[in-house]
């Protein structure tokens, strides 16, 4: 990346004015991105007609949807139970999973790692709809845990490669050292190994909240009951509601709820976002 | 899986303690892999099997299974009158979406590619609606296209660009590429950061090469830049079509599938098939079988032309 940086000054000369045209252009994109998110934080407070908020500035939006049905906490509360368990169980399967893979030869080993991988071939709703019969077969219909366990499924290709990688980067002398020293196999994985593979389980973390905290045709499908439903489904069902006329207003507010912890999280890890994109890219 | 038994002549037997260990290694092997194994058979291997079960048998969404009556599910759905004009809007969505997204991606990729703190600060800006779910990002299209509360309309007006409102949701058209723009907006960074990705593998000596030679800034493009990119856009070309051609949050929560459904979708189809109004699982099933065999195909097909010619 800094070699192509010296070739451009070079052309274009390392004068700042020179460079101001591409300022603005830049500044432009980034504003066109960042506008819709900004509009609709600035949305959600502001008055305007047919909302809760009529007259000056407020939270009226927020009050609507704190009150819309069950209550938003209810739905927020759905949503955190299925992504803290979709985080959960990725996380373990993938690493035991993910270590087993790197470490271990076994029968079968290879037939189970591309399996695993094809699961990213089949179409969500091919799977969603025999999956919608097979929960019902074994008692965990219109159940955020049989929610979480089908989002996690849909986690394992990405997260079982990514662990994978990143136990076969972890030098072998290190996990050796740790059976000498007496450990068992999960001795050393638990005292030496985990810590050496925290930036993996990260990034794979991240991506398992993501994916279940903003999913939308799993629990369209799977949740039946309108108190069980995840909060993108319960503000997209909101709009419908009130005869007919949608309140826009707590549309916004409810966007504004969804974004703000995807949008904190990718600030604060942005750095493992990318990495786990980068990942991606190179296995292609 | 395991060592092939060799002749003794050329390798003595392992001494017992070390196959014993090779052994228990195997076992611990499988135990750490057991959770993943179970995973993937309960929920992906048994789905596969049944939703091929389902797609030859009548199977009523609150009847359940009634016995076996292949191939009637099929012939159904391909008598279905809303089958091929969503099948027509998916692949026109897809190709628009793909082309579109991919041109847009490049663009900012190579803008971007240079670190600096501005770039980097730009990069973030441009990532961070693909943070944002497809659902949520729909939500907040929804109101930004709205009449009532939408800002466009009234931006567009004072600009003197349009005449009166327009509705971007109302006509198939508008509802078309408006739903392209969202998905432009959301997905741009995502596919930039690939095609990054793709541009950093490029040797700094190969564009020296090319300027000492005497190559223009187009000439770089074309015929280094793009070329060698090859791989990264192929494997965003893959993505991007499959992504397109299983469309449905977007549409669900934008159009319905809507107005008239113009803007119906596969997916749509096969979620009404199932959950809407018809409640039949079986053709539900089977167009997603459909569905599944056109994709691997298609991969198939894309695989190779994309990748095939540089080896």
């Amino acid at each position: 990346m800094s070699t192509t940086t010296t070739t451009t000054d070079r052309r274009r000369g390392a004068h700042p004015l020179a460079r101001t045209p591409s300022y603005v252009l830049t500044g432009g994109l980034a504003v066109l991105f960042l506008a819709p998110l900004v509009w609709a934080a600035v949305a959600s407070v502001s008055p305007q007609g047919g909302t809760a908020q009529t007259q000056g500035w407020g939270f009226g939006n927020y009050v609507t949807l704190a009150n819309y049905q069950a209550g938003v906490w209810r739905y927020v509360l759905n949503s955190s139970i299925t992504s803290g368990l979709t985080v959960l169980f990725t996380l373990g399967v993938s690493l035991l999973g993910g270590y087993a893979f790197a470490r271990f030869r076994f029968p079968g080993r290879n037939v189970l790692f591309m399996l695993t991988l094809a699961i990213l071939m089949v179409p969500y709703a091919t799977l969603l709809i025999p999956l919608y019969v097979l929960l019902n077969g074994i008692g965990l219909q219109n159940s955020l845990v049989g929610l979480a366990l089908v989002l996690t499924l849909f986690q394992l290709p990405f997260a079982t490669f990514m662990m994978r990688i990143s136990f076969e980067s972890v030098p072998a002398e290190l996990e050796e050292a740790a059976l000498v020293d007496g450990c068992g196999t999960f001795g050393a994985l638990t005292r030496v190994l985990v810590p050496a593979v925290k930036p993996g389980l990260i990034t794979v973390g991240l991506f398992a909240f993501l994916a279940a905290w903003n999913d939308f045709i799993a629990p369209l499908i799977l949740i039946s009951s309108s108190d069980k439903v995840p909060l993108p489904l319960a503000i997209a069902n909101m709009r419908q509601q009130v005869m007919g006329i949608v309140d826009y207003g707590a549309t916004q507010a409810g966007v504004v709820v969804l974004a703000v912890p995807c949008v904190l999280l990718f600030l604060i890890l942005q750095r493992h976002y990318v990495r786990g994109f980068m990942s991606g890219a190179l296995k292609g | 899986m395991g060592t092939p038994d060799l002749a003794p002549a050329t390798r003595r037997p392992a001494p017992a303690p070390r196959r014993r260990r090779r052994v228990a290694r195997a076992r611990q092997g499988w135990l750490y892999a057991a959770p993943t194994a179970v995973m993937v058979t309960v929920f992906f291997v048994l789905p596969v099997l049944l939703v091929l079960r389902m797609s030859v048998s009548d199977w009523g969404l609150f009847a359940g299974n009634r016995g076996l009556n292949a191939p009637e599910n099929f012939t159904r759905v391909l008598d279905d009158r809303l089958l091929w004009p969503a099948v027509a809007f998916t692949v026109k969505y897809t190709v628009l979406t793909t082309v579109i997204l991919l041109a847009v991606a490049l663009g900012l990729a190579l803008i971007v590619q240079e670190s600096s703190r501005w770039k980097n600060v730009l990069r973030t800006s441009i990532l961070v609606p693909s943070a944002l779910g497809l659902a949520s990002a729909s939500l907040l299209f929804y109101a930004l296209y709205s009449q009532q509360s939408g800002p466009l309309n009234p931006m567009l007006l004072a600009l003197g660009v349009i005449e009166e409102p327009v509705s971007f949701l109302g006509t198939p058209t508008s509802a078309l590429w408006s739903t392209v723009f969202l998905i432009v907006w959301r997905f741009a960074g995502f596919y930039m950061l690939l095609l990054m990705v793709g541009l950093q593998g490029i040797g700094h000596e190969v564009y020296e090469a090319a300027r000492i030679d005497g190559a223009n800034r187009r000439q770089i493009f074309a015929r280094i830049t793009l070329p060698l990119l090859r791989p990264s856009l192929a494997l965003c070309t893959i993505l991007c079509v499959t992504g397109s051609l299983l469309a449905f949050d977007q549409f669900y929560i934008l159009t319905k599938g809507g107005p008239d459904n113009s803007t119906l979708t596969v997916v749509q189809l096969i979620y009404n098939m199932a959950f809407a109004g018809q409640n039949d699982l079986g053709r539900a099933a089977a167009l997603s079988v459909l569905v599944l065999l056109v994709l691997l195909a298609l991969n198939a097909v894309q695989f190779r032309v994309l990748r095939g010619r540089e080896d």
